[in-house]
């Protein structure tokens, strides 16, 4: 009797197991969905201070010169990065809606050459979704041959919806050296990049 | 009776070093010198209090049923065990309290996000362990490193009294005035934390975080990176320098004059030449500040994690000179070996080269010179 | 409820292999497909990993025993804490919940033995090596993984060592352990009630495992992911959570949070089903509130999925995310609150006995509400600032994860023991058991909230010098609490070795179908499905 109902139980649980299969699977998918999701919402709310890669059109333009908003300029080479890098301007103040043009320098003091990619991150957060920019240099990875010298441009515009708490917004660029994940072919060098250090 | 306890522990201390470690143990957290930080005190205690009610009520009952309602006492178990009403009930209450609680709560947070109109910013960067600070308005910026030395972290002395809460170079901030932090980091997450201004943020690599302390007491604050970062995530304090307006003002007026000069001599001193015994002492001083929490003080290096000095193809032979210099000037990308090039000077970076290739009997007999360091960060580009 | 009994021999094999009584040697234990064997088995390697996780907290205590680095250096330190977390929360609390289900479950709800009993053994033997791996990445150049359990990136991508690989390795292999253990507690639920066993019948142990079962297939594919994503970002050249490579090192907090929160109620709401089977047995009164129980339950469990960045206030997020957050983990506050106040109420008026398991699920209540009172502390954004990644927070998740999961996963030991092997234990050791355990419990964890408050940060293997009484104290509280332990082994040799025979029902107060099987069950528990009335 026990056989009996343990022979006609064990085929029953076929079809749950595989729904259960199948939401195992799904989650696992899920927990990699969660990477476009989290860009998808940061791009909406701006959680985390990322302004958008693509160039932003000046349709939104409208200059609103009753309010003035200062507008810092940061730059960093990683601590593994040897370029020097740093704004022309270390801050203006801008009208919402009016286009702004800036330089960011950039030097190749090395012996090689390399390439970078500069990273783009605005403090507050939610400030990032308000700053349009319209060309930049983060856009695109830059190679930079020995010695080289590069102003890079920035133009801009903060778009007039900013809410009214902000008055300040940085705009802080990380220079990341993206030699190794670009194009190797270039990396000739006089001076090995320690790649036999260990 | 605290001061006669102070004295006497300082009176102590001349005699043994060790009573320092017979520091106050304070049991509560802090109230903190800034608005916001009493806010979060109150805030802490509310709950606490909160809490504790909650607990005496919830254990009173518990204990009386356990004291009364006890079968060697020859009770007869009652049956019941529902009641819709009762259930309501102590959903609905905990609810009003966690409203009353939310309340003064969001208003703190609201407070302490609003970073608006600062009148000082000051860039704080997070390395594998230490601290760098940039004023955003003034040309001074440099590093802060742990600076209890290591005989007393491997016991070997007595420990003093801020025993892994020093630093060589303190933050220095005005009272007063509103102070921005923006934090960021250059290799893996840390968090700057200053208990006394409730201010707590983590330093993420590639990103910005702010953070800001109006702080109303002149005086010396120390916290300590929060966040695990790697193995010396315990030593790696801030320290930081409240001081009045005016005495912040001079300070850096002379930290920029200090500065300026400093770069200055730099472009002098290549032509100066260094004496071997002079460059192994800098060079140790500047090894043991910077390269030794990985490469280890004897050079020896932590296998599988930091590749050692002692003995390797690098600092040893002749023809790999240039790349040794490379490697500290410009690092190594994807590892944890910075770029020390925009860090220290041309003369603390020939030295430590000098310490590294004859130091640990890697006796190489090189001795490089600032003017070498120079030529390859700008010269040998032909 | 029919009293049944049965014969072990009385009929034929259900499968090839699978042999009514237990073959001898290592053989049955390799090969069984028993669930009351396989929960053995579950039960011993927790016990072993709850040791060996020990000895590394004992390391870790010893070296905080006074200021300076006296035993171990700092990147053996960090992956002492690493370890003992990965070790205590996947070996040692989750597998012994799985053992304690495999034991309870089938005889709880009347069945043969588990629905899927040769996945069973597979889900059980894959975890010894997934553990072996992990430990001897120890002894590998570099050592073992040291950026805490819970990998944060980029640390443990572009800053670790190449044990990191077979850390990736191990918790795949615990993920899969897992996810198999979870399919088949629901399979067995769905599929092998007994006639008559409604949902709202079934005791609260398995609506709780049940639920539990549910948050394991839903996150642990999760954490797979989280862990791949760090293979390949290490290894591979992905970047998901590298800015450099347009990606973004919170992301990989959040998609772990995903993960580690529910994680937390996996490993708490096994707990209330043991303690809200042991409570009425001991007050002689039924459950109150039982239905308030399972829909408590299933909304904490719901709501865990809502509260993850509560872990990370502090990275950095818009403050309409910090009060999303706040308020949504305040919210668990109330279920999680009705649960504690339907146990006292079903003391109140009972007619109480304190044997041992009575006396850790009491203790369970109490301090478990301590630490479910410093979580809501937790949970108010600006003050989580100043307690965030302190001692603060190490006192609270040790409060319901030692005094909370282990403390019931003790209780059950005790009050199944003697069904399980026919003997009752004994209960004068059992007491002196309890009584070392909680002193030393509360001198180890207790103290921890003060120097938190005072500002000392957790994962450092050295502090500041006005730490250095409290750490003192609280290692000789580790170092008795771990020896107190070694009274449990001493307690479940003995009641395995022999003692006093066992009844059926075992405890006077004691309801519920595996009372009504002989002590010990036979080895098939109900060939004969029981009807339920």
């Amino acid at each position: 009797m026990a056989d009996s109902q343990q022979h006609i139980a064990q085929p029953n649980h076929k079809p749950l197991i595989k729904k259960l299969l199948v939401i195992t699977l799904a989650m696992f998918g899920f927990g990699y969905a969660l990477v476009p999701l989290y860009d998808v919402f940061c791009d909406l709310t701006g959680i985390n201070g990322k302004t958008s890669s693509m160039a932003a059109t000046a349709d939104k333009a409208v200059v609103d010169l009753k309010r003035e908003i200062t507008v810092e300029f940061l730059a960093r080479p990683n601590a593994d990065m040897p370029w020097l890098f740093k704004p022309q301007t270390q801050k203006i103040k801008v009208h919402p809606g009016e286009i702004k043009l800036v330089y960011y320098e950039a030097e190749n003091i090395t012996a090689a050459t390399m390439t970078g990619q500069a990273v783009p991150s605005v403090a507050p957060g939610q400030a990032a979704l308000y700053l349009n920019k319209m060309e930049c240099f983060c856009f695109n990875q830059q190679v930079l041959t020995a010695g080289q010298k590069l102003l890079m441009p920035l133009q801009f515009y903060v778009d007039p919806a900013l809410p009214e708490q902000f008055s300040t917004i940085t705009l802080s660029y990380t220079l990341y050296d993206m030699t190794k994940h670009s194009q190797p072919e270039t990396v000739a060098a006089l001076i090995p990049t320690g790649g036999n250090h260990e | 009776m605290a001061k006669t306890s102070r004295y006497r522990c300082t009176l102590l201390s001349l005699l043994f070093v060790e009573t320092a470690a017979a520091a106050e143990l304070p049991l509560n957290m802090t109230k903190g010198v800034t608005d916001i930080s009493h806010q979060v005190y109150d805030l802490h205690m509310t709950i606490l209090y909160v809490c504790c009610a909650i607990g005496l009520v919830v254990f009173g009952a518990m204990f009386w049923a356990i004291l009364h309602h006890r079968k060697a006492k020859g009770v007869q178990p009652a049956q019941f065990h529902e009641s819709t009403k009762v259930e309501i009930l102590w959903t609905a209450i905990p609810v009003v309290i966690l409203v009353v609680m939310a309340i003064p709560a969001t208003k703190t947070l609201i407070a302490m996000e609003d970073t608006s109109d600062a009148e000082v910013t000051i860039l704080v960067t997070g390395s594998q362990w230490k601290w760098h600070y940039k004023y955003l308005d003034y040309p001074v910026e440099y590093y802060s490193l742990l600076a209890t030395p290591q005989k007393q972290i491997q016991n070997k002395i007595a420990k003093g009294e801020n025993y892994l809460l020093e630093v060589d170079r303190p933050l220095v901030i005005p009272t007063g005035k509103k102070v921005r932090f923006l934090m960021t980091s250059d290799d893996v997450i840390h968090s700057w934390w200053v208990p006394a201004f409730a201010v707590k943020k983590d330093a993420n690599p590639g990103y910005i975080n702010e953070s800001w302390a109006k702080v109303n007491v002149p005086g010396i604050y120390r916290g300590q990176c929060a966040e695990l970062c790697g193995k010396d995530h315990g030593f790696m304090p801030v320290v930081v320098i409240a001081k009045e307006p005016a005495e912040f003002e001079s300070w850096i007026q002379q930290q920029a004059e200090t500065q300026a000069k400093a770069k200055a001599a730099e472009q002098e001193l290549l032509s100066m030449n260094m004496t071997m015994a002079e460059a192994m002492a800098l060079g140790e001083k500047t090894y043991l500040g910077y390269c030794a929490a990985c490469h280890q003080p004897g050079g020896q290096g932590l296998p599988g994690a930091f590749p050692a000095l002692k003995g390797s193809k690098m600092a040893t032979t002749a023809t790999e000179l240039a790349a040794h210099i490379d490697i500290v000037l410009n690092g190594k990308s994807g590892t944890a070996m910075q770029a020390f090039g925009k860090q220290l000077t041309l003369q603390e970076i020939a030295a430590v080269i000098t310490y590294e290739r004859n130091a640990w009997d890697n006796n190489t007999g090189d001795l490089v010179q600032a003017a070498a360091i120079h030529a390859a960060k700008t010269g040998n580009k032909e | 409820m029919s009293t049944i009994t049965t014969d072990p021999h009385a009929h034929g094999d259900h499968h090839e292999e699978h042999h009514h009584s237990p073959p001898a040697g290592l053989k049955r234990w390799l090969y069984t497909t028993n669930h009351k064997d396989i929960g053995t088995l579950y039960l011993l390697f927790a016990l072993t990993m709850f040791f060996i996780g020990g000895a590394m907290a004992m390391v870790i205590r010893a070296e905080l025993f006074q200021p300076g680095l006296q035993l171990v250096q700092a990147d053996f330190f960090n992956q002492m804490t690493t370890v003992h977390g990965l070790i205590m929360v996947f070996g040692a609390v989750m597998p012994a919940f799985t053992g304690l289900a495999n034991w309870l479950i089938p005889m709880m709800v009347g069945a043969p033995d588990m629905a899927l009993p040769r996945m069973n053994n597979w889900s059980f033997w894959i975890l010894p090596f997934a553990f072996s791996i992990l430990l001897a990445s120890l002894f590998m150049e570099g050592g073992g993984p040291g950026f805490g359990w819970t990998f944060y990136a980029p640390l443990s991508t572009k800053y670790s060592g190449d044990s990191t690989a077979l850390f990736v390795f191990s918790v795949h292999i615990m993920g899969i352990s897992s996810i198999m253990g979870a399919i088949n507690v629901i399979v067995t639920i769905f599929n092998l009630r007994a006639p008559g066993m409604t949902w709202m019948k079934m005791p609260l142990f398995v609506w709780t495992w049940l639920i539990t079962a549910f948050l394991l297939i839903a996150v642990m594919p999760v954490l797979a992911g989280t862990v791949t994503m760090v293979l390949t970002d290490k290894y591979f050249g992905t970047s998901f959570f590298d800015a450099a490579g347009g990606g973004d090192p919170v992301l990989f907090q959040h998609i772990f949070w995903f993960f580690g929160h529910p994680e937390v109620y996996i490993m708490i709401l096994p707990a209330f089903g043991i303690v809200s089977s042991i409570v009425p047995t001991f007050a002689r009164k039924p459950l109150f509130g039982y239905a308030s129980m399972v829909y408590a339950t299933s909304s904490i469990a719901l709501l865990s999925f809502l509260v993850w960045a509560h872990h990370m206030f502090t990275t950095g997020m818009p403050v309409f995310a910090e009060l999303f957050f706040m308020y949504c983990t305040m919210l668990i506050a109330v279920p999680t609150g009705v649960k504690v106040f339907n146990w006292v109420a079903t003391m109140w008026r009972g007619a109480m006995t304190f044997e041992v398991p009575m006396m850790f699920a009491l203790a369970f209540i109490v301090l478990f509400t301590i630490g479910g009172l410093s979580g809501l502390m937790l949970a108010i954004t600006p003050a989580d600032f100043q307690y965030h990644d302190t001692y603060f927070v190490v006192a609270h998740f040790h409060y319901v994860l030692v005094t909370g999961a282990i403390f019931s996963i003790i209780a059950a030991a005790y009050y199944w023991l003697p069904k399980w092997t026919g003997h009752m234990y004994d209960e004068s050791l059992g007491q002196w058991h309890f009584w070392c355990s909680l002193i030393s419990v509360n001198m180890l964890f207790f103290p921890m909230h003060f120097v938190g408050l005072a500002g000392m940060p957790r994962r450092i293997p050295d502090y500041a010098l006005q730490f250095a009484d409290f750490n003192a104290f609280i290692s000789i509280g580790g170092f008795a609490f771990g020896l107190s332990q070694l009274i449990f082994v001493w307690v479940l040799v003995k009641c395995i070795r022999g003692g006093e025979k066992a009844t059926n029902q075992v405890w006077e107060g004691a309801e519920g179908l595996e009372w009504e099987l002989s002590s010990p069950p036979p080895y098939h528990s109900f060939t004969t499905p029981p009807h339920v009335k």
